[in-house]
C-alpha cells in the first residue's frame, strides 16, 4: 500500500494549489452505475486495489449500502492523478440514485464544480437524470455526459453500430436540450456537450473501460473496435487496459470542468448573495487563501468515536487544527478539532485546508448540513440548498424496552441532525415519536440504523401517508377568535396563497425559514409575484408554504403580542383544523384585534388561544380540503406483460398520463396517490414475473377525493386519538 | 321557589374579618357560594376558615369556570349564589364580564364593596390617590412574550409627574407570585434594554407588602439599596412615584424609611 501513502502526502501538498484542483461528482437515475464508477476512478488514483474496482464499491460502505446494493449516502473521496506532466488532485463525491435521497444530492452540488451525468445506454435519459441535471445546472455545476454500460447494449440487446450512434446522438441531443432551456446565455451554448469536443465518454464502468473522442483519436481504437471487442471472451478485459475509464474519464474532468479559482468566479455570484464586493465577497471570488474562512457544510456524518463530521467545501481561507470558528445562526464559537481529506469511510487528518477544496472538519458540533462556517461572526450566509420535496410517508415508533426511552430521543435527535430530508416529532410525554421521510425505503434504512447501529431496539407502526391541509375559498366575514378570557379579540380572513408565490416558495427564492430581514425588498418579490401592495408590505411570516399578513393599522398594544401571534400561526400551519396534519398555500390575513389594557390579560394563554380559534374558524368557514402526496410511476416492460402493469396502475387510484415504445419495450407513465402504492414492489414483480423496470419520483400534492376525504379525516383522526368528527366554525366561534 | 340573586362581595385584603358586616350579613343569607382566588388571594386565611365561620360549604372555582360563567349562572337563575373575592370585588375585567352576563339573563345583582390595594396602598404609604397616573401590572416575561408597555406607561406618568401603581404578576395555577424584587430587577432590567432613563441608581421606589394584614411593610429606597434589603413575601405591591408634595415626602421618609435627602430634593 506505499501508493496510497505517496498519494496522500502527494494530494496535502496540492490541496494548497488550486489551479491543480477539481472538484466533481457524479448524478444519474438509479442504478445506472454512480458508484461502479466512482470506484473506478480511486482503484486508478491508487486509493483501492484496482482488482476490486467495479465490484467491491469503496464509497458505499455503509452497511446498509452494502447489503442492498444501493446508495444512501453521498461520500467523497481525493485522489491524485497524474496528467501531461503534473499531479491534480482531484476530490470526488458519489451521489445515490434512489429518490428517497435526493435530497443529498442537492446538498453534494453545493461542494462540487463540474458533475459526471451517468446514463445508461439501455435505459437512456430518464427522469431522474432530468432532475439532477436540473440540480447541477441551479448550483452552476458543470455536467458532463457519461454513457455507461455500453457492454449491455453490444451483447444484451445485440445493437448495430449504426444503431449505437444513433442512440447516442439522441441522447446528447437530448442532455444538450435541457441545457439550452434552463441555463441564462452565455452558459447555455458553453455549456453544451459533444462527443467531438470530448465532453461526452461512454463505456463500461463494470468492466473498467471507456472511451471519449480525443481517446480514440490517441489510441487509435474506433467504434468498430469496440463492438469487437466486447463480442469476445476476456475482450474487455483488455479494453480496460487500452482505454481505463480512470484515464478517460479524469483527463475529461481535468481538461473541462474549471479549477476552484475559476469556477468560484461563475458559482459564488449564484450561491452566495452578499455583497460581492465586501472583502470576503473578493475572497470567495478569487478562492483566496489567505482571506477569511469561509466553508459550506453539505454533509453530517455522526462518527461514534469523533462526533459529528462535516463535510463541506472551502471557498475562502484556510482551515487549521484548533482553529475556533462561527456556524451560522449560532452564538457560540466552537474549536476545530480536526481536519481531514476524505477516502470513503476514511479520514486522513492533515494540519491545514486551504481555500478550494472538499474536506471534513470535526469539531464543528451545532453544524448541520446546509451551514455557512466562517472565521467572520456575521459571515452573510450561503444561500440555502432547497430540495424540493417534502416528506410523505411517516412511521410512528417507540422503544421496545422502558429502559432505552431517553436513550431513543437521544438517537434521534442525532440521526435527524446527520439527515436534514428526514422529521423527527419528538413526544417525550407519550414516548411514541413521529418520524417523516421521503419514501418507504428511507424510513426503513432509518430504523435499521436505530436498532443496529444505535442499539436501541424499537416498535414501529406500518407507514403512513403524510397529508396535507388547505382551503378550498376563501371566508366572506372576518372570524373573530377569542382568548379564554373573552378579553381579547382576534379578526381573520383567510384565502389561497397565489400559485406564482407557492411556487417561488417551493423552488426556494424565498427563505421561509428566515426571520424576515429586508421586509421592502420581500414587499417587491412579493409585489412582483402578484400579491397586493399593501399585503405585501403587511408580511408578518412564513411558515410552510403560507404565510401571516397583518392587515392592521394602529392599534396599541398588537406589536407586544405580535411574537405570540406568530407562534400560534405557526402552530396552527403545523397542524390543520381538519386532521392536524400540516397546513400548506394558506394565506392569513389578520384584520383587525381587540386587546385588553393590561399585560397580564393578553400574555401567552390568553393570544395563543384566540390567534388559533380565529384561523381555524376562518379555514372552516372556507372550507376545508385534504390534500394527498402524489407519485409519477414509470413503467417499461415487454409488450406481453402491460396489461397487467396497467391494470396494477388503476386498482390504485392510478391515472395514465403517456404510453409509448421504447425499443422492444412498451412504457408507461402514470401518476399514483402515495397511500396507494405501499407494496408495489412486490405486486409489479408478481405480475409481470420481473421483467418490469420501474422507478417513481414523489410529485407534489393533490386533493383527495371528496368522496375519500371523510373517511381518510376519521381514520386519521382516531389512530391520533381525536375525536373522529372534526370541529366545525361554531366552535371555534365559542358556542 | 328560592329567589335568584347573585351577590358579589368582596372580603378586603387579609383574613376572614376584612369585609363588611353588610356583606357578611349577605354572605350568610346566600344558598350556595363560590369564590375566586386566582385574580388575587385573601393574605391570612383559608377556604376552611371562611367555611367555618360563615358555617357554608365554599365552591372553590378556577379561571375557565369563571370565564365560561355557566355554573354560576345557571345556579344564579334558581337560587341566591354568592360569588366572593380577594380585594374589591369588581377590579377584575372577568367579573364585570359576569356581571353583564347576569345582567343579560335578567339575574339580579347586589354588590358589597371590600377594601381594595387601590385604595390601601396610596393610604399606607402616604401617597396623595388623586396623584396616581394610569396602573400596570408587571408580567413574568417569557419567551415570545416581553411587552415593553408597562414600562412606557410608568415613563409616560412619570413625565407628567404621576405615581403609578405597579401590580406584580400573580399564577396562582402555577404556585408563582412574583416578588417585590423580581419586580425591581424587571424595571432595571427594563432600563438596560430600553435605554429612556426610567431608573437610574437615585430612582425612588415604593413596596408594600402585604398590605391590610396584621403584618403589613413598608418601604422606599433606592434600587440597589431595596434588593439588598429583606423586603418580605408576595403579595406585594410596588409603587414609582413622580413629583411629590413635600407632605408626600415627609410620610415617605418617615412611615417607608427613605432617605431623608428626598425632603430637600422637593
Ligand atoms: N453491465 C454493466 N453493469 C454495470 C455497469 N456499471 C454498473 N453496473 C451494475 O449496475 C448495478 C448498479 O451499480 P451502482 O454502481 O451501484 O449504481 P449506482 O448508480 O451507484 O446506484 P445508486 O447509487 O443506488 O443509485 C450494479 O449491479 C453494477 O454492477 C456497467 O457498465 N455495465
Ligand atoms: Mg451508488
Amino acid at each position: 500500500m506505499g501508493r496510497k501513502e505517496d498519494n496522500i502526502r502527494i494530494a496535502s501538498k496540492l490541496m494548497k494549489t488550486p489551479q491543480y484542483v477539481r472538484n466533481i461528482g457524479t448524478a444519474a437515475h438509479i442504478d445506472h452505475g454512480k458508484t461502479t464508477f466512482s470506484d473506478n476512478l480511486i482503484a486508478g488514483a491508487g486509493m483501492m486495489s484496482s482488482d476490486l474496482a467495479g465490484e467491491q464499491r469503496v464509497l458505499d460502505y455503509d452497511e446498509q449500502e452494502a447489503a442492498r446494493g444501493i446508495t444512501i449516502n453521498a461520500a467523497s473521496a481525493s485522489m491524485v492523478h497524474h496528467f501531461e506532466g503534473h499531479e491534480y488532485l482531484i476530490n470526488l463525491i458519489d451521489t445515490p440514485g434512489h429518490v428517497d435521497f435526493g435530497g443529498d444530492v442537492t446538498r453534494a452540488m453545493r461542494a462540487l464544480d463540474g458533475v459526471f451525468i451517468l446514463c445508461c445506454a439501455v435505459e437512456g435519459i430518464m427522469p431522474q437524470t432530468e432532475t439532477v441535471i436540473r440540480q447541477a445546472l441551479k448550483e452552476r455545476v458543470r455536467p458532463l455526459l457519461f454513457i455507461n454500460k455500453v457492454d449491455r447494449m453490444i451483447v444484451e440487446q445485440q445493437v448495430t453500430k449504426e444503431m449505437m450512434i444513433e442512440k447516442f446522438s439522441k441522447l446528447v441531443a437530448e442532455f444538450n436540450h435541457k441545457i439550452a432551456n434552463i441555463l441564462p446565455a452565455p452558459l447555455n451554448k458553453e455549456w453544451q456537450v459533444s462527443i467531438q469536443g470530448g465532453t461526452v465518454a461512454f463505456g463500461s464502468a463494470y468492466n473498467n473501460w471507456a472511451i471519449s473522442a480525443p481517446f480514440m483519436q490517441r489510441s487509435g481504437i474506433s467504434f468498430k473496435d469496440i463492438f469487437e471487442y466486447c463480442s469476445r471472451e476476456g475482450g474487455q478485459k483488455e479494453l480496460s487496459k487500452k482505454i481505463p475509464l480512470h484515464e478517460v474519464v479524469l483527463e475529461m474532468a481535468i481538461k473541462h470542468i474549471q479549477p476552484p479559482v475559476e469556477a468560484q468566479k461563475l458559482r459564488i455570484p449564484v450561491i452566495w448573495h452578499g455583497d460581492l464586493e465586501s472583502k470576503i465577497g473578493k475572497e470567495m471570488m478569487t478562492c483566496d487563501p489567505n482571506g477569511d474562512v469561509a466553508y459550506m457544510v453539505n454533509k453530517i456524518v455522526m462518527d461514534p468515536h469523533a462526533g459529528e463530521v462535516a463535510i463541506g467545501r472551502l471557498f475562502a481561507g484556510t482551515i487549521k487544527k484548533g482553529q475556533t470558528l462561527y456556524i451560522s445562526g449560532m452564538p457560540n464559537q466552537q474549536r476545530v478539532q480536526t481536519v481531514a481529506m476524505v477516502v470513503g469511510a476514511d479520514r486522513i487528518p492533515v494540519e491545514e485546508v486551504q481555500a478550494g477544496n472538499i474536506i471534513a472538519v470535526t469539531g464543528l458540533k451545532d453544524a448541520i448540513a446546509g451551514s455557512t462556517v466562517s472565521s467572520m461572526k456575521d459571515m452573510d450566509a450561503f444561500e440555502k440548498m432547497t430540495h424540493y420535496s417534502e416528506p410523505v410517508v411517516t412511521k410512528a415508533i417507540e422503544a421496545k424496552n422502558m429502559k432505552d426511552l431517553p436513550k431513543l430521543v437521544e438517537v434521534l435527535r442525532s440521526i435527524a441532525k446527520a439527515d436534514p430530508s428526514l422529521n423527527i416529532e419528538i413526544n417525550n410525554e407519550t414516548g411514541e415519536h413521529l418520524m417523516s421521510g421521503m419514501g418507504e425505503l428511507h424510513l426503513e434504512i432509518t430504523e435499521y440504523r436505530i436498532i443496529n447501529e444505535h442499539g436501541v431496539d424499537i416498535i414501529s407502526s406500518p407507514p403512513i401517508v403524510v397529508y396535507q391541509e388547505s382551503i378550498k375559498g376563501a371566508n366572506q366575514n372576518e372570524f373573530e377568535g377569542k382568548s379564554p378570557n373573552k378579553h381579547n379579540k382576534f379578526y381573520f380572513l383567510v384565502e389561497p396563497l397565489e400559485p406564482q408565490i407557492m411556487a417561488a416558495i417551493r423552488a426556494g427564492e424565498i427563505d421561509t425559514e428566515a426571520k424576515i430581514k429586508d421586509p421592502k425588498a420581500l414587499a417587491k418579490q412579493l409585489e412582483a409575484l402578484g400579491l397586493d401592495k399593501d399585503q405585501a408590505k403587511g408580511v408578518v411570516e412564513f411558515k410552510n408554504a403560507n404565510v401571516l399578513i397583518d392587515c392592521t393599522k394602529g392599534i396599541q398594544y398588537l406589536h407586544e403580542t405580535m411574537e405570540l401571534i406568530k407562534q400560534s400561526f405557526e402552530e396552527v400551519m403545523m397542524k390543520g383544523p381538519l386532521a392536524g396534519e400540516k397546513v400548506s398555500g394558506l394565506k392569513v390575513k389578520l384584520m383587525d384585534a381587540k386587546l385588553h389594557e393590561d399585560t397580564i390579560h393578553r400574555g401567552p394563554a390568553q393570544v395563543i388561544p384566540a390567534v388559533r380559534d380565529g384561523i381555524y374558524g376562518a379555514m372552516c368557514v372556507a372550507g376545508r380540503n385534504l390534500l394527498e402526496p402524489m407519485q409519477h410511476v414509470f413503467i417499461s416492460v415487454p409488450p406481453d406483460f402491460m396489461g397487467g402493469a396497467v391494470n396494477l396502475i388503476t386498482q390504485r387510484r392510478g391515472t395514465i398520463l403517456e404510453m409509448g415504445q421504447d425499443g422492444a419495450d412498451s412504457t408507461v407513465a402514470a401518476i399514483c396517490p402515495v397511500a396507494d402504492m405501499f407494496g408495489f414492489a412486490s405486486d409489479i414483480r408478481g405480475s409481470t414475473q420481473g421483467r418490469a423496470l420501474w422507478s417513481t419520483e414523489n410529485s407534489g400534492f393533490q386533493q383527495v377525493p371528496i368522496e375519500l376525504q371523510k373517511k381518510v379525516v376519521a381514520d386519521i383522526r382516531t389512530r391520533k386519538g381525536l375525536n373522529p368528527e372534526p370541529y366545525d366554525a361554531s366552535y371555534y366561534s365559542g358556542m | 321557589m328560592m329567589t335568584s340573586e347573585l351577590v358579589f362581595v368582596g372580603l378586603g385584603l387579609s383574613g376572614i374579618d376584612g369585609m363588611t358586616v353588610k356583606a357578611l350579613q349577605a354572605l350568610k343569607e346566600c344558598d350556595k357560594i363560590y369564590a375566586e382566588f386566582y385574580t388575587s388571594t385573601l393574605i391570612g386565611a383559608s377556604v376552611e376558615d371562611l367555611e367555618k365561620m360563615l358555617d357554608k360549604k365554599i365552591n372553590v372555582v378556577y379561571r375557565s369556570q369563571v370565564e365560561e360563567g355557566e355554573d354560576i349562572l345557571s345556579d344564579a337563575a334558581k337560587m341566591r349564589v354568592g360569588f366572593v373575592t380577594a380585594g374589591d370585588t369588581m377590579l377584575a375585567t372577568t367579573h364585570v364580564d359576569l356581571r353583564i352576563q347576569a345582567k343579560e339573563d335578567g339575574i339580579p345583582v347586589r354588590l358589597f364593596h371590600g377594601v381594595s390595594i387601590f385604595g390601601a396602598c396610596p393610604t399606607s404609604l402616604g401617597l396623595q390617590p388623586y396623584k396616581f397616573g394610569r396602573t400596570v401590572t408587571l408580567p413574568f416575561l417569557e419567551m415570545d412574550y416581553q411587552p415593553k408597555s408597562p414600562y412606557d406607561h410608568i415613563k409616560e406618568n412619570k413625565d407628567r409627574g404621576l405615581h403609578t401603581m405597579i401590580l406584580l404578576d400573580i399564577r396562582a395555577d402555577e404556585l408563582r407570585y412574583m416578588t417585590a424584587h423580581q419586580a425591581i430587577e424587571w424595571l432595571i432590567e427594563g432600563e438596560n434594554k430600553w435605554n429612556e432613563g426610567l431608573i437610574t441608581d437615585k430612582t425612588l421606589i415604593c413596596v408594600a407588602t402585604h398590605v391590610g394584614a396584621p403584618d403589613e411593610k413598608i418601604f422606599a429606597g433606592y434600587p440597589q439599596d431595596l434588593l439588598k434589603m429583606d423586603l418580605g413575601t408576595p403579595l406585594q405591591t410596588v409603587v414609582l412615584p413622580g413629583n411629590m408634595h413635600f407632605m408626600e415626602a415627609y410620610a415617605l421618609v418617615d412611615f417607608a424609611g427613605a432617605p431623608k435627602e428626598i425632603i430637600e430634593d422637593e
